[in-house]
């Protein structure tokens, strides 16, 4: 573990604000099978909180949670509260696209549509009607995802002629240009080289002090450079996923107050 | 030694195994192109059928199946993109579903004979009022229940390559399944739907037992009115014209049905290239 010991964790500014969002005894069922169980922990607001764990362990079903993404899975079944603002987003009255909409979320392997860049990101607010400066719209996003420079002189190309880095920060401003105000982000740099996985962790940081973001990794050292918290979930010995421990990412790295924490930080399994 | 000699034998009946069909193929084509090449030309393509070969031509006959087969796309398209679009994003699954799946499967392999029955019965008998009886909207609606199948089929295959990550984007933009289909879905399937709807009309352009059930006839001597009222009116089409003059007596009919089947063939083949430039040019390759 000498990397932790040497890693600067980033620095947290009080936060007194009330959790974004607030997850209540949540259990998630596959069928018959129990996946996710009894899950409480609260997301602050305009921080990174990073959930790690073994794979299978159910960061990802945690994940897709957040915004009913889980809703898309035949057979999935959803129990107990996910309060966004106060609000259940699993109550009846609640429209699933408008939670999507505020709760942005991008995904392990970069999913540009397959049309121009400048389309990948009017699209979102195209089927919402928007009346207003498209051509305005999609620059600020472009340029709060780092991108902007890099694709201002060809808006037009088709998305999947970018490379994987660039195609991942696009899928990141396509969210934040619909107004997302929680970022998920499921494994977003795992399939990227590791230069443009830094550039990912880098513009994460930048965003949090206007977003609030969660990001499942399995990889430790990101966990520790990017984050503020640290959830860790881990499987019980009926191989239900559960929540560990959860705490600031400094303390759950140099001082884990749970055993399988950390066996797992230090490398013992997982 | 024997077994380098039993190989050779082996090789060599696979080969003629894969030439025997091409080989028929193409001597049907030289005959083919022997008997109709001299008789075929603008006349004949322009003329009406006559009791003179000579003066025979398949104009009528022309104008059927091309009317036939921009009608049973106007009625097939729609209704097969939209029940496949249906079968692969919104039904669940469950016995239902499965059910109408396996009886579109089955309805892809029915004679098509069986589907001029049914067309006979509920087109031209049941429906007169409204198809004219032994119409081209009776031809083309029992044409659209005929390729109906193949096109749910093709058009469920292209809409499930999309990958499912394209889906995911969609919805996690807070996009409706609708806003999802129309403009994330169906543009990325939509050279694969078109191509096997191109395949299903080529077999429909090519389909005779259907049409001489519910009645198409082969002496047309007129073309359809410029207007809703050809809908309703008696046709022809290639096939049937063809298959009425190889059944003459006279040689010189023969020729005159030589001459169609290379006119029939041409439409055909430039059919299939057409689907196949599509799905080639305008496929989307993820990665």
């Amino acid at each position: 573990m000498s990397w932790l010991q040497k890693m600067p964790l980033p620095d947290l500014p009080d936060n007194p604000e009330e959790p974004i969002i607030k997850i209540r005894n949540l259990n998630v069922w596959y069928g018959n099978r129990l996946v996710l169980g009894d899950i409480n922990l609260d997301i602050p607001r305009n921080r990174i909180t990073a959930i790690i764990g073994p794979s299978g362990c159910g960061k990802s079903t945690l994940i897709r949670c957040l915004n009913r993404m889980n809703d898309l899975i035949p057979n999935a079944r959803v129990e107990g509260q996910v309060l966004f603002d106060g609000k259940n987003i699993y109550s009846s009255d609640v429209d699933v696209t408008e939670i999507r909409r505020r709760i942005g979320m991008v995904f392990q392997k970069p999913n540009p549509f397959p049309k121009s860049i400048y389309e990948n990101i009017a699209w979102g607010l195209r089927i919402r009607g928007f009346k207003g400066n498209l051509d305005e719209v999609v620059e600020r996003a472009l340029r709060q995802a780092a991108l902007w420079d890099e694709v201002k002189d060809k808006l037009h190309a088709n998305a999947l002629t970018l490379s994987g880095g660039q195609q991942q920060r696009l899928c990141i401003a396509r969210a934040l240009a619909v107004g997302s105000e929680v970022l998920l982000l499921d494994e977003p740099a795992s399939a990227l080289d590791p230069i443009s996985a830094l550039k990912i962790e880098e513009l994460l940081r930048e965003l949090s002090r206007d977003y609030t973001i969660v990001i499942v990794t399995h990889n430790m050292q990101q966990a520790a450079r990017v984050s503020h918290y640290t959830a860790f979930i881990m499987w019980d010995d009926n191989r239900v996923g559960r929540l560990i421990e959860y705490g600031l990412t400094r303390d759950i790295f140099t001082n884990p107050k749970d055993k399988r924490t950390e066996d797992y930080i230090t490398g013992r399994f997982g | 030694m024997k077994e380098r000699w039993l190989e050779r034998l082996f090789k060599a009946l696979t080969f003629i195994s894969t030439i025997i069909g091409l080989l028929v193929l193409v001597i049907l084509l030289i005959d083919v192109l022997k008997d109709g090449l001299p008789r075929l030309s603008w006349k004949f393509i322009t003329s009406f059928p006559s009791r003179n070969p000579d003066e025979a031509g398949i104009l009528p006959a022309l104008v059927g199946s091309a009317m036939l087969l921009i009608l049973t796309a106007l009625f097939a398209f729609p209704i097969g993109v939209a029940a496949g679009i249906y079968l692969e994003e919104y039904a669940s699954d469950n016995l239902f579903t499965r059910l109408i799946e396996i009886n579109i499967a089955n309805l892809a392999g029915i004679p098509s004979i069986i589907y001029g029955l049914l067309g006979l019965e509920i087109f031209v008998r049941a429906l007169r009022g409204i198809t004219g009886g032994r119409s081209i909207f009776s031809g083309a609606l029992t044409m659209s229940l005929l390729v109906l199948p193949i096109i749910i089929v093709s058009s469920r295959e292209a809409i499930r390559a999309v990958p499912r990550s394209i889906r995911e984007a969609g919805y996690a933009l807070g996009a409706t399944k609708w806003q999802v289909v129309r403009d994330q879905i169906l543009p990325v399937a939509m050279p694969g739907i078109l191509t096997g709807t191109i395949l299903a009309l080529s077999r429909a352009i090519g389909e005779t037992a259907p049409l001489i059930t519910i009645g198409a006839l082969a002496y047309i001597a007129f073309l359809p009115p410029l207007s809703l009222k050809a809908l309703q009116s008696p046709f022809t089409v290639l096939p049937i014209q063809i298959f009425n003059w190889v059944s003459r007596p006279q040689e010189a009919f023969h020729a005159n049905a030589a001459a169609a089947i290379i006119v029939l063939l041409v439409l055909l083949l430039s059919m299939n290239a057409a689907a196949i430039y599509l799905r080639n040019r305008f496929q989307v390759r993820f990665e």
